[in-house]
């Protein structure tokens, strides 16, 4: 049960990892592309997709450091959202200082949804991570989405001055607590 | 029966999300219900509700009434409340609606009443038809078109069917304004054309608005549990639960058949205290069938989505289509769903 630690690698020169974890396998793998298309030629990103943590451990010295991990979860199955809960446990503590978002998708066919928007709001607010919407099966908003991501991403990774990731999540944290007020 | 003794429906154990989620106006019930919403850590929908329980008033419904509403299959349709209907009208508005529905068949337009003009409107009430003597009263449409022979012995053929309701309604509702009805739920059975001139007129006269109401997955596993809970002396058919596998190009549905007195075994290991059903219930008790389904065929269930549920009680379709199968627990069907329908046209 190898635990995922944000620091115990080198940081590569310049490059950027994200890793997208998730059970929507199809989904990712669109998101991850619409993730390589929104930065070509602007910055060096890798797009790692795992369906389940915890990552196999025989590649585990190919691995870049990850920066970034962004659980996918969709409205309509709890088998995703099974497979998110499960994975948490697998996340060293200190990815939540502000290395770890919480996507979710389906969110526009409320007649579909199988899981409540409450149970993912609490998850996000127990692991005090920031939560986003956007539907991944449109290819509009799936772009905008990876857009979103790469940013947080270039924080995350140390790329813009004067920003980190834990800087980036206490400026979030006011819409957080905002949320946990008003419901 | 006061509202006292229906804790289980009244606000104070939250308000569905989707309350909060278009929370943007303000107008007074919306601000009650804010105020409702801030008592629950997370606004969940009520976590925990009552196990359908025939209501004292439901004796005063005349069992033939009953059972001309029961085995239909009925569209749901949400309503918002009514300006200005009268329960002492009801006949004036069989009138109006006649005509109006002669006016449209004149235009040519498509009105199945079968041939001729030769049809009739009837208003009539459903008394008993609530669970606490504040929610207003139920009543049916009914359009019977007259065979052509007038033969005395020649049945009157019911060509639409249509009633209104509000369960346990009352105290969700408590600021509508003195001239609004409120009967949030509407029920169909009959040709969709037929709906949808009736639901024209009923905008024009009342000034309010016919939507579907669909039921969302996460709603089904509640009806599921729901109604395995209740005691039946003998089950009609079998629990069935039906899977719709989302990724194929062609829909693919998988129907899970249980044994209704199994069913009710599982549920009664799952259930803890009595009269009442929460949300870590009803989550074990469809986990533990998924996890059997997967034990025997390794399709995991719960990446599918939920869009049929049938017992002995009633059966409900993620469409918004139901089917009451049994009169005890009428009215705990009906609560349920008059709440689905109050947050929806929310």
């Amino acid at each position: 049960m190898a635990l995922l630690r944000p620091l115990d690698k080198l940081p590569t020169l310049d490059v950027a990892t994200i890793l997208l974890l998730g059970a929507e396998e199809t989904l990712l793998e669109q998101l991850g592309v619409a993730i390589i298309k929104a930065c070509e030629g602007s910055a060096k990103v890798q797009v790692h997709v795992a369906s389940c943590l915890p990552l196999p451990t025989d590649r585990e010295c190919f691995r870049p450091r990850i920066d970034l991990i962004v659980f996918v979860l969709s409205l309509r199955s709890k088998y995703s959202l099974r497979t998110v809960e499960a994975s948490l446990p697998h996340v060293d503590a200190s990815f939540f200082l502000g290395k770890v978002c919480f996507l979710v998708t389906g969110v526009r066919q409320e007649p579909n949804a199988s899981i409540h928007m409450d149970t993912v709001r609490k998850m996000a607010t127990t692991y005090h991570s920031p939560l986003l919407f956007g539907d991944l099966e449109v290819e509009c908003f799936r772009a905008s989405v990876a857009q979103r991501l790469i940013q947080i991403l270039q924080i995350c990774a140390g790329h813009v001055p004067g920003l980190s990731a834990l800087n980036l999540l206490s400026l979030m944290k006011p819409s957080l607590e905002l949320t946990t007020q008003e419901t | 029966m006061d509202s006292s003794n229906v804790p289980e429906f009244t606000p104070k154990h939250g308000v569905p999300p989707r309350l909060r989620d278009y929370f943007t106006g303000a107008s007074s019930f919306q601000r009650q219900l804010a105020s409702v919403r801030k008592q629950t850590p997370f606004g969940q929908t009520p976590s925990r509700r009552k196990i359908p329980q025939c209501s004292p008033l439901q004796e005063n419904i005349d069992p033939q009434k009953i059972a001309f509403l029961l085995h239909k299959q009925w569209t749901l349709y949400t309503l918002t409340p009514m300006y200005r209907f009268s329960y002492t009208n009801l006949k004036q508005y069989s009138t109006l609606l006649k005509c109006f529905l002669a006016a449209e068949k004149q235009k040519g337009l498509a009105v199945e009443m079968g041939e001729d003009f030769n049809f009739k409107v009837t208003f009539s009430t459903l008394s008993g038809m609530k669970g606490t003597h504040r929610d207003p009263a139920a009543f049916l449409i009914q359009i019977v078109s007259k065979s052509q022979q007038s033969s005395k012995n020649a049945e009157d053929k019911v060509v639409w069917t249509g009633w209104f309701c509000c369960v346990y309604g009352d105290s969700l509702l408590e600021n509508v304004p003195d001239d609004f009805t409120c009967l949030p739920l509407f029920l169909a059975n009959g040709a969709e054309s037929n709906t949808a001139l009736i639901g024209t007129w009923f905008q024009k006269t009342f000034d309010c608005r016919f939507t579907r109401l669909t039921i969302s997955a996460f709603n089904l596993s509640w009806m599921a549990a729901m109604w395995t809970s209740c005691n039946m002396e003998h089950y009609g058919t079998a629990t069935e639960l039906l899977w719709s596998v989302p990724c194929s190009p062609q829909s693919l549905d998988i129907s899970y058949a249980i044994n209704p007195e199994d069913a009710k075994a599982l549920w009664d290991g799952v259930h803890q205290t009595p009269e009442e059903i929460t949300q870590e219930e009803v989550d074990l008790f469809i986990d533990c069938l998924c996890s059997h389904f997967h034990r025997h065929f390794k399709i995991n269930l719960s990446a599918t989505r939920l869009v049929c549920v049938s017992t002995s009680v009633a059966s409900a379709h993620t469409d918004g289509k139901i089917k009451i199968l049994c009169s005890k627990y009428l009215i705990g069907v009906l609560a349920f769903l008059t709440e689905l329908a109050i947050f929806q046209i929310e």
